[in-house]
């Protein structure tokens, strides 16, 4: 039975064939994506030195991106399998757009550990792979648990984010013909919607949602060991573990609710993505942005009452010195400008969360900025003081991801309905008052006990 | 017993003439950069000394300390790198091994007396500085990490000299190249674990003192230094 209803029209509608505006925006953000490759081949062909790394700061722009996007990464299923599991009905519509966020920020930010390397070519050196001369990887670094961690979560978070979409695949594949049918069809994995799948389904997925949010948690813990484990003046702290979860968790919704406007508006969901849902998603933003202010406070007060010799150089530096413009406009933008907006409900608009949303995706950046440079540039030795500013090729790679992360996001959405169907049909049964069993349809009903 | 190698340096001695960063980069096949890399920080000085000037001009006093790589017991280089490449030798080495490098720069980045350097450009000698290049040192590619080995092609060479005639390696045999140089004699080479050796003696010196000693990094460079340089 292939029913045409209006909630499966309106959102297999962007799966029809692109139009021009479509076709131009995917060309523009290739073309940019193409130019980072571009600088990214050239590097590697002139030499590291087109960077602006130098001694002593040996970390600069790229691992930036890298510990953001890792950041970025965390809006999606982490959020998404927390809503799940505490079955938060307002989630249905929002839990896609956020795994989908995930994966191909996990994709782009795994890159930055590859980009970053003296020799990219032998980045495989970093995997405990099985070769004649039994070399393994330093197995008490942090990079190589970097591998491990991103790794993990990447399988997981392309499951979770496939899993729901199986029955979706199937409702494309039933209603389109030839090679279309092939491929959804493939991609479908034979699904009927048998009681026994939907059951296996929903356990599947049930299993995943508990399963993730440890890895997710550790992932971004095991990033802020890169810093944490050296002993550089503010970094070897131990604070810093659920600093950068929480950290990670705020810029990922951030990210989410710009994605969600987008959507919104582009692709015409506003009957779907609601207001309601920017209201609560700004309520959890306000709460990241409260614990982000508390966890910043923390770490600063307790370095500046220390009174470490080296660690107040930094401090210093950060504070009050160069970096003091980026540190300010990091605490406005992260706290003061997203507080103001999302405490107040009349502010807490979809425009509001989008204008404190955009400053927050900017103020997380610069934190993982502010929290590399300054240390490297003020380490023990004053002689060896140094700073560093990014060169055009840093900068070329910086923007080509974020418009990675746009075109795979477009691409995403011309081929995949960025609403879940089924969920949605399933909560749309839930809500009218008190359904008689019959009138639900099965696959519906199914639906929704997995939750 | 296996050797460990240590080094003592005699700040009061330092003129701060610099030989020793000649001497090293002539030693180990290090490249100068020019003037514009060295702008941008990508000079390579295994060995630098580094100037401290107090008080006021005209009553200005300068300091020198030569800084290279501190050889520590307890190297925060060598955990973090991901490949081996920088590892704990036999003979209490932080020794790098450029081949199985990949350049992640955190072993740079962990160093707290920033003594590790980066290869940006591959290195280019230019005609004759090339037929100087020592061929006991190989000359490092683009993107890997180096430093101070303590002259271990010497190392190596001193050993072998003392195998061939049949007999134990004695204090004074191996000299690096700063120490050679040095004008004033600042710098000591030796052995730590023989207790008749100079470095030894100047090792257990009451004038002696660790850079950055409170990191309990557990340096094998001693600094010896009068009461007025602390």
């Amino acid at each position: 039975m292939i029913r045409q209803d209006r909630l499966t029209r309106t959102l297999l509608k962007p799966l029809e064939r692109p139009g021009v505006g479509w076709m131009l925006v995917v060309g523009v953000l290739a073309v940019v994506v193409a130019f980072g490759g571009f600088a990214w081949s050239f590097m590697m062909w002139e030499g590291f030195g087109l960077t602006g790394k130098r001694w002593p700061v040996f970390w600069g722009f790229l691992i930036t991106n890298f510990v953001f996007w890792i950041g970025i990464s965390h809006a999606g299923t982490l959020i998404s399998a927390i809503l799940r599991l505490v079955n938060a009905g307002w989630r249905r519509p929002v839990t896609r757009c956020a795994e989908v966020i995930t994966a191909f920020a996990l994709m782009i930010g795994g890159l930055f550990p590859l980009i970053h390397l003296g020799k990219p070519w032998l980045f495989f050196w970093l995997v405990p792979y099985p070769n004649r001369r039994l070399l393994w990887p330093n197995f008490r670094s942090p990079l190589v648990w970097d591998f491990f961690a991103i790794s993990t979560y990447l399988t997981s978070s392309l499951l979770f984010l496939f899993l729901p979409l199986i029955p979706d695949f199937a409702l494309i594949r039933d209603q389109s013909t030839g090679l279309r049918k092939t491929i959804y069809g493939t991609l479908a994995l034979g699904w009927r919607g048998t009681t026994q799948q939907w059951h296996r389904l929903e356990t599947a997925m049930q299993i995943m949602a508990v399963a993730i949010i440890p890895v997710a948690v550790s992932v971004h813990t095991i990033v802020s060991f890169d810093f944490s484990m050296a002993p550089v003046p503010m970094w070897h702290s131990s604070i810093f573990g659920p600093y950068f979860v929480a950290g990670a968790i705020f810029s990922g919704i951030a990210g989410l609710i710009i994605a969600m406007a987008a959507l919104r508006r582009v692709l015409g969901l506003q009957e779907y993505l609601e207001p309601i849902h920017f209201e609560n998603l700004g309520k959890l933003l306000l709460t990241m942005s409260l614990l982000w202010g508390y966890f910043t406070f923390n770490e600063r007060l307790t370095a500046w009452y220390g009174n470490d010799v080296a660690e107040m150089n930094t401090f210093a530096a950060t504070q009050t010195g160069s970096y003091s413009p980026l540190f300010w406009t990091m605490v406005t933008v992260n706290f003061v400008i997203p507080v103001i907006i999302l405490s107040i409900r009349r502010f807490r608009t979809i425009t509001g969360c989008v204008i404190a949303s955009v400053g927050i995706v900017v103020g997380m950046w610069l934190e993982r900025f502010l929290i590399i440079v300054p240390s490297l540039g003020h380490k023990f030795l004053p002689y060896s003081w140094g700073t560093y500013s990014p060169r055009p090729v840093e900068i070329a790679i910086t923007v080509a991801t974020f418009a990675a992360m746009a075109l795979l996001y477009t691409l995403f959405a011309k081929f995949v309905p960025i609403i879940s169907i089924w969920e949605m049909r399933a909560g749309a049964h839930t809500q009218e008052s008190a359904p008689t069993r019959e009138s639900v349809p099965v696959d519906a009903r199914l639906g929704e006990s997995h939750s | 017993m296996a050797h460990r190698w240590g080094m003592a340096v005699d700040l009061d001695l330092c003129t701060g003439c610099g030989a020793c960063v000649t001497a090293c980069h002539a030693e180990n096949n290090i490249p100068t950069v020019g003037d514009l890399q060295a702008s941008r920080g990508r000079a390579l000085h295994w060995m630098r000394v580094e100037r401290y000037i107090e008080g006021e001009f005209p009553d200005v006093k300068t300091k020198y300390r030569p800084v290279m790589c501190q050889q520590c017991d307890a190297a925060p280089c060598e955990p973090v790198c991901p490949t081996y490449a920088s590892h704990h030798n036999d003979e209490g080495l932080n020794a790098q091994v450029y081949n199985r490098c990949i350049g992640t720069r955190y072993c740079a980045n962990a160093c707290p007396y920033n003594t590790r350097f980066f290869e940006f450009f591959n290195s280019t000698f230019e005609k004759p500085l090339h037929l100087q290049l020592n061929p006991d040192v190989s000359v490092r590619e683009v993107g890997v990490m180096e430093k101070c080995t303590f002259c271990v092609q010497r190392i190596t060479a001193g050993k072998d000299v003392a195998a061939a005639a049949k007999r134990e390696v004695k204090d004074g045999d191996i000299v690096p190249a700063c120490a050679q140089t040095c004008p004033s004699k600042a710098i000591t080479f030796g052995d730590l674990n023989d207790p008749e050796s100079r470095v030894s003696q100047l090792a257990e010196s009451p004038r002696g003192s660790k850079l950055l000693e409170d990191l309990g990094t557990r340096p094998k460079v001693t600094y010896l230094a009068g009461a007025e340089f602390a």
